[in-house]
């Protein structure tokens, strides 16, 4: 359980940052509380992990002038659960953020790292793709739709970083909410389901149940009628079966997980 | 060469990349207060005060700790005058065989200073990402209570 060899490097900017990754075998260290896990179990072996923690400037939570904010990518989850920003702006978010892991990984790991490792039973992927976030690159803006492409697969080519997300304002009167279920305390989703209702129209969006995080628009477009909601969420996701639950198992709690989502946000 | 402090003691060592904190505490620095259980940061027996965060020392590398303040179970108190919390779990007969203990009083170090813990329930809750195979975890709780209504003068 040790990880294999590897060169370190901690860049004091970006570029330098960028010109590193320039190595193939390089890997980006942010918070590492899924980096260094895969690391120990050899799942990976970079030759080169760029350490980004030792860039300035890339941890903060901001408004945005326009009622939304802007959230470096090396912000510590710790700082997105006790924002008052956050609270106040996105409360789905601040609500989210009890159920990411425990405390000590929540001091360490940040929403950067999280939304590059792309799980698809993570709440922030899920989350970004909800709020219609996008994400700023070394190189671009990526929507948070376009953003993830499988199963920790993104749209990040090997010497992008992650530098910002930015998240719109929600309109007046948007009713949220967000219903997990796991197994204990803390652990990922088995699934879990965020809606948003304002201007008479749903947001859903369900994680664990699917390779990535999943927006369902054809269940959203039957909205207000819940029944049907329900059943077009079923219908739409495509759950793994694994050592957790079952695939049918995971499509049920997406049913009951919806009903209830939206039930808080109407 | 990383220079880094633990429990007011400053030390310079070379360090492999690869090398985790947990790691250098035992082996570099003899402090085996800080236990390794599952080196894929689930149990939390690691847990360790880096820079006044509480973090599981096997998610960190010791080279990224370069400059950082680190607290250990060695730097919270002695067998002869230990912390409040220490004490809380002697009371209570917090520990069984002890494995997990220097990652709960870490945790509870942390836990104490950010969260209200007004019920049993947020105790539970913030102990969940540790581990005690003894399953003890009843006196644990009971325990961290007590630390937190000495606290507030109760």
């Amino acid at each position: 359980m040790k990880p294999p060899a590897f060169e370190y490097l901690a860049p004091a900017s970006l570029d330098e940052a960028v010109a590193a990754l320039a190595d193939d075998e390089a890997k980006v260290l942010a918070g590492g509380q899924s980096l260094v896990p895969m690391l120990n179990f050899r799942l990976l072996a970079p030759s080169l992990l760029v350490d980004i923690n030792r860039i300035p400037g890339l941890d903060y939570i901001e408004d945005n002038g326009a009622g939304g904010l802007r959230v470096g990518a090396l912000t510590r989850h710790y700082s997105l659960e006790t924002s008052e920003l956050v609270l106040q702006r996105f409360p789905i978010l601040n609500a989210a953020m009890r159920y990411v892991a425990h405390l000590a990984i929540r001091n360490r790991g940040t929403i950067g790292g999280s939304l590059c490792h792309g799980d698809p039973a993570a709440e922030l992927p899920g989350l970004m793709l909800l709020l219609d976030a996008k994400m700023k690159t070394t190189q671009r803006t990526i929507a948070a739709a376009d953003f993830y492409q499988g199963a920790l697969e993104t749209a990040l080519a090997d010497d992008e970083i992650l530098t910002e997300i930015q998240l719109p304002a929600l309109a007046d009167e948007t009713g949220w909410g967000f219903e997990e279920f796991a197994r204990r305390s803390g652990d990922f989703a088995l699934t879990a389901v965020g809606a948003t209702v304002g201007e008479g129209a749903a947001r859903i969006v369900v994680i664990g149940a699917h390779d990535t995080p999943l927006r369902l628009t054809a269940a959203e477009a039957l909205f207000p009628d819940i029944d049907a909601v329900v059943a077009a969420a079923q219908a739409e996701v495509s759950p793994n079966d694994d050592l957790h639950a079952s695939a049918d198992y995971r499509r049920h709690l997406v049913g009951v997980l919806t009903r209830r989502a939206l039930a808080a946000a109407i | 060469m990383i220079k880094v402090t633990v429990n007011g003691v400053t030390f310079e060592r070379e360090v492999e990349p690869r090398l985790s904190l947990a790691d250098f505490l035992r082996h570099e620095l003899g402090l085996t207060g800080t236990h390794v259980g599952c080196e894929q940061g689930v149990c939390g027996a690691c847990t360790i005060i880096l820079n006044g965060d509480s973090v599981r020392a096997c998610l960190c590398f010791a080279v990224q700790a370069d400059g950082c303040e680190i607290e250990t179970v060695e730097g919270l108190g002695t067998v002869d005058n230990m912390d409040p919390l220490q004490q809380s779990f002697q009371a209570h007969h917090a520990l069984q065989c002890g494995f997990c203990t220097p990652g709960m009083l870490m945790t509870g170090v942390d836990l104490l200073r950010k969260y209200p813990l007004a019920t049993d329930a947020e105790i539970r809750e913030g102990l969940s990402g540790n581990l005690c195979r003894c399953t003890g975890y009843e006196h644990v709780v009971q325990a961290i209570r007590a630390v937190v209504e000495a606290n507030n003068g109760g």
